[in-house]
């Protein structure tokens, strides 16, 4: 396997997971109001991504340098021509990143409102950009003789790129939802799960459309490749795992889904690394597009040296911070469950030790 | 204005504003774990309650670093295509490193120090904030070998016209790199302890909680003094190097049209702007230039009229000589104010012996005023740099005019400049009324819970 293939796979694997982590944070920005109904609540909800969010948001800045670095034309010519897009995203991704830590800075009504609109907006258009972007890599943007643009903005936004943006959309809906069902306990553990099993039905059949419309936009005739096949099965045993109160493999199941649904775009994609819809003779591929030899080997020992690494620490991260979080005091009792040991006396109040 | 105006307006406006917090992280984080070490290793109380106070402004602080971070890593695509595919083989693979190295580093600790208390033992968690400080001082290593190799392209080749990549070696061991890495370091150390120093002082001021903002005030002091009288050091060597590598910036910064020898220093002059080549020098000290760009009593210091001779039988027809007035006075704002932030520390350091700190008001004062300088200084050390490599994006190699996005209109840069300006503006703001309101509250008692202390269920899943 050459370095230019390792690249791609390396490129692929940094946004499968960005999406397979940052996937629940943006799913629990959105969702932040929804499943928490006061601000105890909504204070708990952020709170289980609090330690983490900002450390999964790394994995995207990561795949930006590793496409300007293993790829410069792909890095050069995606960007610019997603340029306007680009901003709306750094907007959205600024407003969100900032939120998560001042928003409990102040006690005003009015802050903590236009902080909470803030994040889910944020939250929102996010995933939705980044899905447009990766569905115009493989949909074919207008790119010339020498590499560059010649559209404008409303050429980004073709019926099948914003398809694909909804149904990553849906997809961190589904993923945050199971993530706060596995994070929390009590009523709002409830809310979110019945919320996570109601979101299977459209996030499944959104998942199968993206992947029969994915398979004609490539020519491949309208048949979901397995990919596709195996996210919408991990995505309906996921509404099973839920029912049975298997909250940790129904967040695996997510994570699958997402992972997979995100790995389409990329083994669809390949061996171009961005279609030009002006002439195919135009297309970024892995070969046109990549570094050199010497750059590409330098590149590989790093990660291969620093992305097991931070892969064991980061999941150290998710392992000290394994236990549920309590809904707080004043939130009605699950029904049928019983209450899960003493209740602290307020959000914010010590840690309870098992 | 055209579309490579614009450009060159959004990333200084926006590199500029990134690096107003870039060096508050550096340095805060690394006297956040100096007063957690404390605590950890003297038991006293007051320590912890400063690690807490101080965190509390060090995140509020990475929270709108780390965001703007991001246009950083975006924008070079987006303005500035065509420079990223000339360089990319050589300049992609240090931001790569950086975010793989030391981003995670940093963000990743970050959560498991703040949500960290009491979950971690405490030489675990101690740990967590030695990895942020360690991964925010890595951070600035990788893109200063990235920039540095923009001021001197070292270890590469142009094949098939486009820069590649030869010897990784080369572009970490860059001297530009190495000395100008060592002055951001501290910088940031100036930075970082001139805030804690000036909400020390305002703390003394108002005589609220003495006993510990003593502590504080004492800590920033000691590390303010070295690392402002290191900096000038460092930054004065690498005005030498930058005289072998970019003579053009250098006899900018002097405003020296005609090559001389020995050299006076014009402290202080009256135009000299972009073609006056006739500026009024009101103070003009003997043989200090040669001592500062030459590290010696006769050297000689190459005027801009005979570079740009030079340049043009190089390079073409063409003008190499950048804005004269931006390196002149960038310079000058830089240097003076070093001095000034070294006088302070000094003074402090001499009250802090006397044991005079507490009584001394209007040093007080003072010192929450001389908050400001090392954000100007920053600054105008990097227009002092970047202003000075004009008009190239990679010297000798390729003209910013050549590096700027084809297809992106003015019209696009007007629309995005009009955003980062507005949103950048309103996050100032809210900084700034965050910083202060912390800032000036009393340090939390010890076991007070804040936002990031976490109620766990009993039960783990």
């Amino acid at each position: 396997m050459g370095l230019q293939v390792f690249w791609f796979i390396t490129i692929a694997v940094l946004w499968t997971g960005f999406f397979v982590l940052e996937g629940f944070d943006f799913g629990v920005g959105m969702l932040r109001g929804v499943i928490g109904r006061n601000e105890a609540e909504q204070r708990v909800v952020i709170a289980t991504i609090g330690p983490v969010w900002d450390g999964n948001e790394v994995w995207l800045i990561v795949a930006g340098a590793g496409i300007f670095a293993a790829f410069p034309s792909w890095y050069a010519t995606m960007f610019s021509s997603l340029y306007l897009a680009m901003v709306l995203l750094l907007v959205a991704l600024i407003v969100r990143g900032v939120s998560f830590e001042f928003r409990g800075k102040r006690d005003g009504a009015a802050w903590k409102k236009d902080w909470s609109r803030l994040q889910t907006g944020g939250s929102f258009l996010a995933p939705f950009l980044i899905g447009i972007a990766l569905a115009d890599l493989l949909h074919g943007l207008p790119i010339d003789s020498s590499e560059e643009f010649t559209g404008n903005f409303w050429d980004l936004l073709s019926p099948y790129s914003v398809f694909a943006g909804l149904t990553l959309v849906l997809l961190c809906v589904l993923h945050g939802a199971t993530y706060v069902s596995l994070k929390t306990d009590g009523e709002l553990r409830e809310r979110a799960h019945r919320l996570a099993r109601r979101s299977t039905v459209v996030t499944g059949a959104a998942v199968l459309i993206f992947g029969v419309w994915t398979q004609v936009v490539i020519h491949h005739g309208a048949f979901p490749d397995f990919l596709t096949v195996g996210a919408v099965l991990a995505i309906v045993a996921s509404a099973w795992l839920l029912g049975e109160r298997r909250e940790g493999w129904a967040f695996a199941m997510t994570a699958f889904a997402m992972a997979a649904t995100v790995l389409t775009f990329f083994t669809d994609l390949y061996p171009n690394v961005m279609v030009s819809s002006t002439d195919a003779a135009y297309n970024l591929t892995v070969q046109n597009a990549s570094s050199a030899p010497y750059a590409l080997k330098v590149m590989t020992i790093v990660a291969i040296v620093f992305l097991p690494v931070v892969m064991i620490y980061q999941g150290w991260t998710y392992h000290v911070f394994r236990k549920r979080l309590a809904s707080p005091a004043g939130s009605e009792p699950p029904p049928s469950a019983s209450p899960s040991g003493p209740s602290p006396a307020a959000a914010g109040g010590t840690p309870v030790e098992s | 204005m055209t579309n490579l105006d614009l450009a060159r307006l959004q990333f200084a406006s926006t590199s500029i504003y990134h690096f107003l917090f870039v060096p508050v992280t550096i340095g805060l984080a690394f006297l956040v774990a100096l007063l957690q070490t404390t605590w950890h290793r003297r038991g006293d109380e007051a320590y912890l309650r400063l690690t807490r106070f101080f965190g509390t402004l060090l995140v509020i602080n990475i929270a709108i670093g780390v965001v703007t971070g991001l246009v950083q890593e975006f924008q070079f695509g987006m303005n500035w295509s065509a420079y990223s595919r000339y360089v990319g083989d050589v300049f992609g693979a240090p931001l790569a490193i950086e975010g793989l190295g030391a981003f995670f580093l940093e963000s990743v600790f970050l959560g498991l120090w703040l949500f960290g208390w009491g979950r971690l033992s405490p030489r675990v968690h101690l740990a967590t904030i030695w990895a942020v400080a360690g991964g925010a001082a890595l951070s600035a290593a990788f893109i200063m070998a990235a920039n540095s190799w923009m001021q001197h392209p070292v270890g590469y080749a142009v094949v098939d016209g486009k820069a590649q990549l030869t010897n990784i070696w080369s572009v970490l061991t860059n001297p530009v790199f190495v000395w100008g890495y060592l002055h951001v370091l501290l910088a940031s150390l100036v930075t970082g302890s001139a805030v804690m120093l000036a909400v020390s002082a305002w703390h003394l001021r108002h005589g609220s909680q003495v006993e510990h903002f003593q502590r504080a005030a004492s800590l920033s002091l000691v590390v303010l003094l070295p690392a402002s009288l290191f900096a000038m050091m460092v930054g004065s060597h690498l005005g030498v190097i930058e005289t072998t590598y970019q003579p053009m910036k250098v006899a900018a910064m002097e405003a020296q049209w005609e090559t001389c020898q020995p050299c006076s220093f014009s402290a202080f002059q009256i135009g000299g702007g972009k073609n006056d080549e006739t500026p009024t020098k009101i103070i003009a000290i003997p043989h200090l230039l040669s001592l500062l760009a030459d590290d010696s009593w006769n050297g000689q210091v190459e005027g801009m009229n005979e570079l740009n001779q030079q340049y043009q039988q190089l390079y073409g027809v063409g003008n190499y000589v950048p804005n004269v007035f931006i390196q002149y006075w960038s310079m000058r704002v830089m240097a003076y104010l070093a001095v000034v932030v070294f006088l302070v520390a000094l003074l402090g350091v001499y009250l802090l012996w006397r044991k005079k700190l507490m009584s001394t008001r209007w040093f007080l004062g003072l010192a929450i005023w001389a908050v400001a300088t090392p954000f100007l200084m920053n600054t105008a050390g990097w227009m002092l740099t970047e202003n000075g490599r004009q008009p190239w994006i990679v010297q000798g190699l390729m003209q910013t005019s050549q590096g700027v996005s084809p297809s992106v209109s003015a019209a696009s840069i007007w629309i995005s400049l009009s955003v980062f300006v507005l949103l950048y503006g309103t996050l100032a703001v809210v900084d700034w009324t965050l910083m202060v309101r912390y800032a000036r509250k009393e340090l939390a008692p010890v076991g007070e819970a804040d936002e990031h202390d976490l109620s766990e269920a009993a039960m783990a899943y």
